[in-house]
């Protein structure tokens, strides 16, 4: 067998694994149920508002929004943290230690974070199916528009966090900052509410990131199509949502394997035993 | 024979120091050697230039017939690398991961070598059998060590390289640690480097020991010829009528000859001992640290 196609078929029975572990992992999973419990229990509490100039459910639209979120949370906050701590433990090390390791690694990390995205969508989704009014998942377009959306916003956001993973020297100068992006980005990418109601500095800032295009993507999949009146430009746009996530896509895709390769070259034996040091003397 | 290692006037410089400045030396197919030398004396540089995890500043490099600084995959898959683990791979079974981790040396399975390490086979050698199904988070050190030696091996690499392999083991997780490394060298004709600073355990498991200080190689020969030429001195020791004598001698056989001749009967506890590698290895370490560059090297006979 071709060696890169047997370190692929490695990669993706390793994120199999991992992401059984994941499941099977107390205190990850109950972390994943209860940031999804928490963003739930928002909404259920929302249910009844009404998205201004409409009387659709607030609480039916951030449902929509948040897989958004979601997305962005898993593929680029929770991939470049693990990339993060498995360089500080030496987990990456040993893929680069073995033929096409890095190639089986990261196809692996690919694997799981969209295991681990498909489980918290199937979570929200179920609750909105029973609990909320309004979600348009009857149509089969909607499931259409939703994949597309998806594994456009995988390409987007998974190679992307592995680039800001390499960049940060540990896990502990990473972590403030994760949170501050995120929040950040759904401050302005219109999650919790439209981002019509910003100002027009901060919509177009919000509309130069992933987050709100795929927001905007799940709205047109999963919401009726009236909704898109409260939208920017009265409009879906599903084009411009395209366009928007295949450039960040191939920014990512093209920017990855060079600053992994770098992060890669600098590790070795005595700097994963100098972090250990340094962690065993901080700890 | 064509050397599996050939390293020539290898030189290494961080910012303004040089930690390498010209060590040379090679290796054969299926020798074990042991690079000895105290803290900073640059083994652990040396090691990861050879295992192609850092750049060289100046020297020739071959490693299985390749410069390690532009090797690719199929050079990997012939090299294996011991590594500390610390806490990658926590949830993992142990079976599982092996198994996993052997999944891509199979592209390099060649008729005489067979990749990967068969995984039941290999928990055995390294004995972990009973361990197979555990997560390796519940793990004892000196069973993660052992897991981490079978890492190292499960591609069936031609050369192995070892840096402190048994820091933290326990005398018996030793004992076994040296029967793998033998049976690696003997029957898998593996060639096999490794650091320590166990001298008892360089002198065990290595045919050829190297003694790295101020950035050269200092000795290169097996233990036994190395204090040999080192110090053709021995200590004598003895007593007569209770006080007790010791004496160091350049020809010890002529000196005790001698004292029997003297004394006779008188003589009692007598104890002849060799110059011990440790010995050895202090003159020389300290002899290069007085500034005194000179190359000790024992062709094997």
């Amino acid at each position: 067998m071709n060696p890169a196609l047997a370190a692929a078929r490695a990669g993706l029975s390793r994120g199999r694994i991992e992401f059984k572990q994941t499941l099977t992992t107390p205190r990850d999973l109950i972390s994943i149920l209860i940031t999804t419990g928490i963003f739930l229990a928002v909404m259920i509490w929302t249910r009844h508002t009404q998205v201004p100039g409409t009387h659709f459910s607030l609480g039916t639209a951030t449902l929509v929004s948040v897989l958004a979120l979601d997305v962005v949370y898993y593929g680029v906050v929770n991939m470049g943290d693990l990339i993060v701590v498995e360089r500080e433990d030496g987990t990456l090390l040993r893929a680069k230690a073995i033929p096409n390791g890095m190639l089986g690694y990261l196809l692996g990390k690919v694997v799981n974070f969209s295991g681990q995205i498909a489980f918290v969508f199937a979570i929200m989704l179920l609750t909105g199916a029973l609990l909320f009014t309004g979600l348009a998942i009857g149509r089969p377009g909607s499931w259409l528009t939703l994949a597309w959306v998806l594994v456009l916003g995988l390409l987007a956001t998974l190679p992307l966090g592995a680039v800001l993973g390499s960049l940060f020297p540990s896990q502990r100068s990473a972590g403030p900052w994760w949170l501050l992006l995120l929040a950040g980005l759904a401050a302005i990418s219109g999650i919790f509410y439209p981002i019509t109601h910003l100002p027009v500095l901060l919509q177009w800032t919000g509309q130069a990131f992933p987050m709100y295009w795929l927001a905007l993507g799940m709205r047109s999949a999963l919401l009726p199509n009236a909704m898109a009146a409260v939208e920017v430009g009265h409009s879906w746009r599903h084009l411009a949502t395209f366009g928007v996530l295949s450039a960040w896509a191939i920014a990512g895709l093209v920017l990855a394997p060079a600053v992994l390769r770098r992060m890669a070259r600098r590790e070795s034996g005595s700097t994963v035993a100098a972090r250990r040091e340094k962690a065993m003397r901080g700890a | 024979m064509e050397d599996v290692l050939d390293v020539r006037d290898l030189r290494m410089r961080y910012a303004k120091t040089d930690v390498l400045n010209g060590v040379s030396f090679a290796a054969r197919r299926g020798e074990v050697l042991a690079l000895l030398g105290p803290n900073g004396a640059g083994k652990t540089t040396t090691i990861e230039i050879l295992e192609g995890f850092r750049m060289r500043s100046a020297g020739e490099v071959s490693v299985l017939g390749t410069d390690p600084a532009r090797a690719g995959e199929a050079w990997r898959a012939r090299t294996g690398v011991v590594l500390q683990s610390w806490r990658d791979h926590r949830r993992w079974q142990v079976r599982e991961l092996l198994a996993h981790l052997g999944r891509y040396y199979a592209p390099y399975s060649t008729a005489s070598v067979r990749r990967p390490w068969d995984v039941d086979d290999l928990l055995e050698t390294v004995g972990l059998t009973g361990h197979a199904r555990k997560r390796v988070q519940t793990l004892s050190g000196g069973q993660r060590r052992r897991l981490d030696v079978a890492i190292g091996i499960v591609g069936r690499p031609e050369l192995l390289f070892l840096d402190e392999p048994t820091a933290g083991f326990d005398p018996e997780a030793r004992r076994d640690f040296h029967d793998v490394v033998h049976r690696l060298a003997d029957r898998e004709e593996a060639t096999i480097l490794l650091t320590t600073h166990d001298l008892d355990e360089a002198e065990r498991l290595a045919d050829r020991i190297l003694i790295l200080a101020g950035g050269t190689i200092i000795a290169d020969g097996s233990a036994d010829e190395l204090s040999r030429a080192m110090s053709g001195q021995s200590e004598v020791r003895w007593s007569r009528d209770g006080q007790r004598f010791v004496h160091a001698a350049d020809d010890a056989t002529a000196f005790v000859r001698e004292l029997f001749r003297q004394y006779g009967e008188s003589v009692e506890d007598l104890e002849v001992r060799r110059a011990s590698l440790e010995d050895t290895y202090m003159a020389l370490v300290r002899q290069a640290e007085q500034g005194a560059p000179r190359r000790l090297t024992v062709v094997a006979a």
